[in-house]
């Protein structure tokens, strides 16, 4: 006991107990994950206009509501086609001799997660519009809205990137909304967001804790809920009431592609694989093929988009869809 | 069916029974009856404490209109022997009643210790919400909740057993048996006698001199003091605070400097807690950059972390440290300094931070390594400050406190070396160090040093001992091991290595040693003293802080398990526990700290009832807070499991984000009255008292 009654003796031992154990597991795991981490070979660094995006992102705390972290888990799957791993943070470095390295993790999933989200929302229109007001898409967003990113102009020159805002949303200015640089460098930043592939023959980890089919033993399949899979992968951009948002995103409410029979197969090519064959609305990304839609999946979609919103299209079946489906699957390759 | 059987043989045969129906059914059905098991535990655990409630309402009523019957039979001073008899065999049949409830209450641990095979098993399996009840971890925190409420059975059972007591007492004195026996055997004269006396004794008065005399009182020893209580009679007289003579004035400046300043970012700090607060629910509140949530978050953590605790913290260990190595504080001088060290650290970083500034979002990481510098200069400046006055101290051992305060503050020394040193951490080291910077952050600094604090105040305001020094000791040695390990629990399933994250886990549940044996150790030193916490307005403070001391950081370790992940990560649980942890424990911890010594320095005391107000508004503020949103959040998780559209998740949450809002709102006007409180207590205010003016101005000329 006389022994810590000696400050410096207890000072001394308290001190370096707690140092050995800092760098049993702080200090050398994480040198031994610097010196021993190379990113994958398929990955790319940032472009100059991405790196001063996420500048941006890290400046106004997008880290706070945002991961960027696929976990080990099922319930990730809707964030990316595989755990993260990593060499996918191996590129990140010190900002520079100011700031830290920042591989913005994240520990609040107040917002999606933004691993792989230049694949799963790759629109720079819809990003531009999302970031001065995210409830113009997504009406229950509670996202902040980034309006310093933007300037009005009532002449805007050819150069200038104009966004399609309605007049609600611009309170009472007139004029076009134009992007700044910011925003086209923070939207650039995000479509940079993609996981890279795997090299061939290399295997991903596994998700954990696979969710149960509810379905059970008896080999039914149980119905899936297409209006939970719109919600997930259509509606922020086609809108929960199908009208989608004029000059940026065609309406499905009506729409001749979606409700006549015979337009089946590019209805499903483009659930799968993504259109851009109309000026007047930006491109639609290969939303079936990035979140990997099964035949089952995708009829899920087909039925509740043709008899919702006062649509009155032909329902299929999965196995109707099959064969085209097959088809189209064989043409995204 | 077998549910049902189940069930009832759960709730009939007796608790006894479980473990073996465990074994049976483990062996003999298919999985997911197993997994109703825990559901089924803690439904019977849930009925089991009402009719624990009820019994116990029951028993103590029947107690009671005992005791009338019996006050009844007393007045007719009637004797019947056999009615006693009967009085008596009641009072068995009680006992044996309260002997099996006893027992029962014992039995309570025995389901908890079953459903801990979950822990064991967490493997690659299925999860959905029919058997979250029944995770390990969540029956932890409900454990936790329930806490309370066993407390309050217990209570109960005590206040009948202290009736029951009572009771016997008066059976065994037999006064009006042996009345009944005098009555019959005295004679006429006797009595008549009797009557004589009685009737001289009702006629005989108090003159109200028979002890002080006829001379006027004199108080020759200054023994008396009068009150002049002009408070209306709102809330109970609490005992005034022990005014100590002997502090140094300078000193005295210094530490009512530092809980001022510490009071000023408490309120900005959390104003802007409450105002990104309220942009969940409103998020279009505005649209200036430097007010977004995102820049506004970590100036809210930062400002009540760096500002707010850390200043009210050093505050109060520039009073300790001296006092009990019982030597004057080595230099003024330097406790001015690291002030204004800290105050530049937390007033620049707030700036920079809304200016878009921002160190790479790791959390409490944001400030730039060049504004922390200053912070870290500070922590060294005080560090040599202390040592110089722990090396010559009077007294033979470093107490305690001295312990926890001079080690947080070279932990946190070696902490923010580690994380910002600016030539390091790419790639996943930025998150290994980030998992291990932000715990250590908490356990390390704020933690370790309020247990430092507490180990002074405690004993002070209960005037006597803390309970064991060992257990202390014990606590210190076991929370270096411990908490240094747990920090990778942030990031379970991430790509960081596995071991590490086991690691963390098997850390997180290791806390529970020390967090055991330093609640223990303070609810101790309670003992024989628990009527001084109607008394005091200071105690309140600290059990407080003792009580989330213990519920915070279990359901720290609750968190911290692979499976609880699942449902709890990512989502506003984590800033439920942090307000449960950081407010909690911390915030209450220092506010009974303040309120202990500024009355000591000043001479003034807060009135009282803003105090109170200060209390209640701070804890049911917390409630309302964290409650919802734990809830709210647990939900959350279950509808990402399932596979929901995450943007249902946002909506579900609208209800208990407005819950958090109004719960916020509390808390922020319980730190206005602190404020108010605080200006009380240390304004220099002309006083009509002459007395006191007179006393002022002596104590402003020295």
């Amino acid at each position: 006991m006389n022994f810590f009654d000696n400050h410096k003796n207890l000072f001394t031992v308290a001190s370096l107990f707690f140092i050995v154990l800092t760098v049993f597991v702080a200090i050398i795991p994480a040198l031994d994950n610097q010196n021993r981490n190379a990113p994958l070979p398929d990955a790319e660094p940032l472009s100059e206009e991405a790196r001063k995006g996420k500048e941006l992102f890290i400046a106004n705390g997008c880290v706070a509501c945002h991961t960027q972290q696929v976990r080990n888990l099922d319930m990730d799957k809707v964030w990316g086609k595989r755990p993260s791993m990593a060499a996918d943070y191996a590129l990140n470095t010190r900002m520079d001799v100011w700031r830290n390295t920042a591989t913005l993790m994240g520990t609040e999933r107040t917002g999606p997660d933004l691993t792989d989200v230049g694949n799963r929302q790759p629109s720079e229109d819809w990003n531009l519009v999302h970031l001065f007001n995210p409830r113009i898409v997504v009406k229950e967003s509670i996202m902040p809205s980034y309006p310093w990113l933007f300037e009005i102009k009532n002449l805007p020159s050819e150069d200038d990137v104009v966004i399609n805002v309605p007049n609600e949303f611009k309170k009472g200015e007139l004029g076009s909304v134009v992007a700044k640089p910011e925003a086209l460098q923070l939207v650039a930043y995000l479509q940079s967001l993609k996981q890279t592939p795997l090299p061939e023959g290399i295997p991903a980890p596994d998700f954990l804790y696979e969710r149960k089919k509810k379905g059970g033993a008896d080999g039914e399949s149980e119905e899936l809920d297409g209006a939970a899979l719109y919600a997930t992968h259509c509606q922020s951009c086609h809108q929960a009431n199908g009208e989608g948002l004029v000059g940026a995103f065609p309406p499905l409410k009506d729409s001749p592609v979606v409700n006549e029979d015979d337009n089946l197969e590019l209805y499903i090519d483009i659930i799968m694989n993504g259109y851009d064959a109309r000026p007047e609305y930006g491109p639609m990304t290969p939303v079936g093929s990035t979140a990997g839609f099964t035949e089952e999946e995708v009829a899920a979609i087909i039925n509740h988009e043709r008899t919702s919103w006062g649509n009155s299209g032909k329902t299929v079946t999965p196995e109707e869809i099959k064969s085209i489906f097959e088809h189209v699957k064989l043409q995204a390759q | 069916m077998n549910r049902n059987i189940v069930l009832k043989v759960g709730l009939i045969g007796g608790w006894a029974m479980l473990p073996l129906l465990t074994l049976a059914k483990t062996r003999d059905f298919p999985y997911p009856l197993q997994l109703d098991l825990p559901v089924i535990l803690w439904l019977s655990l849930i009925i089991l404490s009402i009719v624990l409630v009820l019994f116990a309402f029951s028993v103590s009523s029947k107690v009671k209109k005992l005791f009338q019957e019996k006050a009844a039979a007393r007045k007719k001073q009637d004797q019947d022997d056999t009615k006693e008899l009967l009085n008596k065999l009641s009072v068995k049949q009680l006992k044996e009643i309260l002997d099996l409830k006893n027992k029962k209450l014992l039995s309570l641990i025995i389901p908890v210790l079953l459903s801990m095979q979950p822990l064991f098993a967490q493997g690659n399996r299925g999860i959905n919400k029919e058997n979250i009840l029944g995770q390990f971890p969540v029956i932890i925190t409900i454990t936790l909740i329930l806490v309370p409420v066993v407390i309050g059975i217990i209570i109960l059972f005590m206040r009948v057993q202290g009736l029951i007591a009572k009771y016997k007492g008066h059976t065994h004195q037999k006064t009006t048996h042996d009345l009944a026996e005098f009555i019959k055997n005295a004679s006429p004269e006797e009595l008549a006698e009797l009557l004589e006396k009685k009737k001289k004794d009702k006629a005989f008065h108090l003159s109200h001199t028979e002890l002080s005399g006829e001379l006027p009182a004199s108080d020759a020893k200054g023994i008396i003091s009068i009150i002049d209580d002009k408070n209306p009679l709102v809330v109970a007289v609490k005992k005034k605070a022990v005014s100590r003579p002997k502090i140094d004035p300078k000193l005295s400046k210094l530490i009512v400097w530092y809980l001022i300043t510490a009071a000023i970012w408490l309120i900005f700090g959390t104003t802007v807690g409450e105002y990104i607060g309220i942009k969940f629910v409103a998020p279009e509140l505005d649209s200036v950059s430097w007010l977004s949530f995102g820049r506004l978050r970590p100036v809210h953590t930062n400002a009540v972390f760096w500002g707010w605790s850390s200043l009210g913290m050093f505050g109060l260990a520039h009073y300790i440290v001296p006092r009990v190595s019982n030597v004057p504080l080595f230099s003024i001088k330097l406790g001015w300094y690291s002030l204004y060290l800290i105050n530049a650290t937390v007033l620049l970083g707030s700036i920079s931070l809304m200016a878009g500034i921002n160190n790479g979002g790791g959390e409490y990481r944001e400030y730039i390594w060049p504004i922390m510098l200053l912070f870290g200069i500070a922590l060294g400046i005080t560090l040599y400050n202390f040592l110089k006055t722990i090396a010559v101290r009077k007294t033979r051992e470093i107490y305690i406190s001295n312990w926890y305060i001079v080690a947080s503050i070279i932990f946190t020394i070696v902490i923010a070396l580690v994380a910002y040193i600016p030539t390091w951490q790419n790639g996943l080291g930025e998150t290994i160090v980030q998992g291990y910077y932000m715990h250590q952050g908490v356990g390390m600094w704020f933690m370790l040093f309020m247990l430092g604090v507490v180990y002074y105040f405690l004993p002070q305001q209960l005037n006597q001992p803390i309970y064991s020094y060992s257990l202390g000791v014990l606590a210190f040695w076991t929370q270096i091991l411990f908490y240094t390990l747990i920090g990778t629990h942030h990031f379970i399933f991430s790509a960081i290595p596995w071991w590490l994250q086991t690691v963390a886990i098997v850390g997180s549940v290791g806390m529970v040693i020390p967090v055991v044996a330093g609640t223990t150790n303070f609810l101790m030193t309670f003992k024989g003293a628990w009527y001084k916490l109607k008394d005091s307005y200071t105690l309140p403070f600290f059990l407080v802080g003792i009580i989330f001391y213990f519920t915070g950081s279990m359901q720290g370790t609750a968190e911290a398990f692979r499976v609880t992940n699942l449902f709890w990560h990512f989502t506003d649980f984590t800033v439920a526990h942090s307000h449960l942890t950081m407010y909690g424990i911390i915030c209450f911890l220092l506010w009974g700290g303040i309120y202990a010594i500024l009355p000591r320095l000043s001479g003034q005391e807060a009135p009282q009832i803003t105090v109170g107000a200060h209390f209640w508004l701070a804890l049911i503020g917390l409630g309302f807070y964290s409650v919802p949103l734990m809830y709210g959040s647990t939900l959350k998780g279950l509808m990402w499991m399932d596979g929901k559209p995450f943007i249902d998740s946002v909506t579900m949450m609208a209800p208990y984000w407005l819950w958090r809002a109004i719960g916020g709102s509390l808390m922020w006007l319980s730190h206005i009255f602190f404020l108010y409180n605080m200006y009380k207590m240390v304004r220099t205010k002309p006083t009509k008292d002459p007395v006191k003016e007179v006393l002022s101005e002596v104590r402003n000329g020295i």
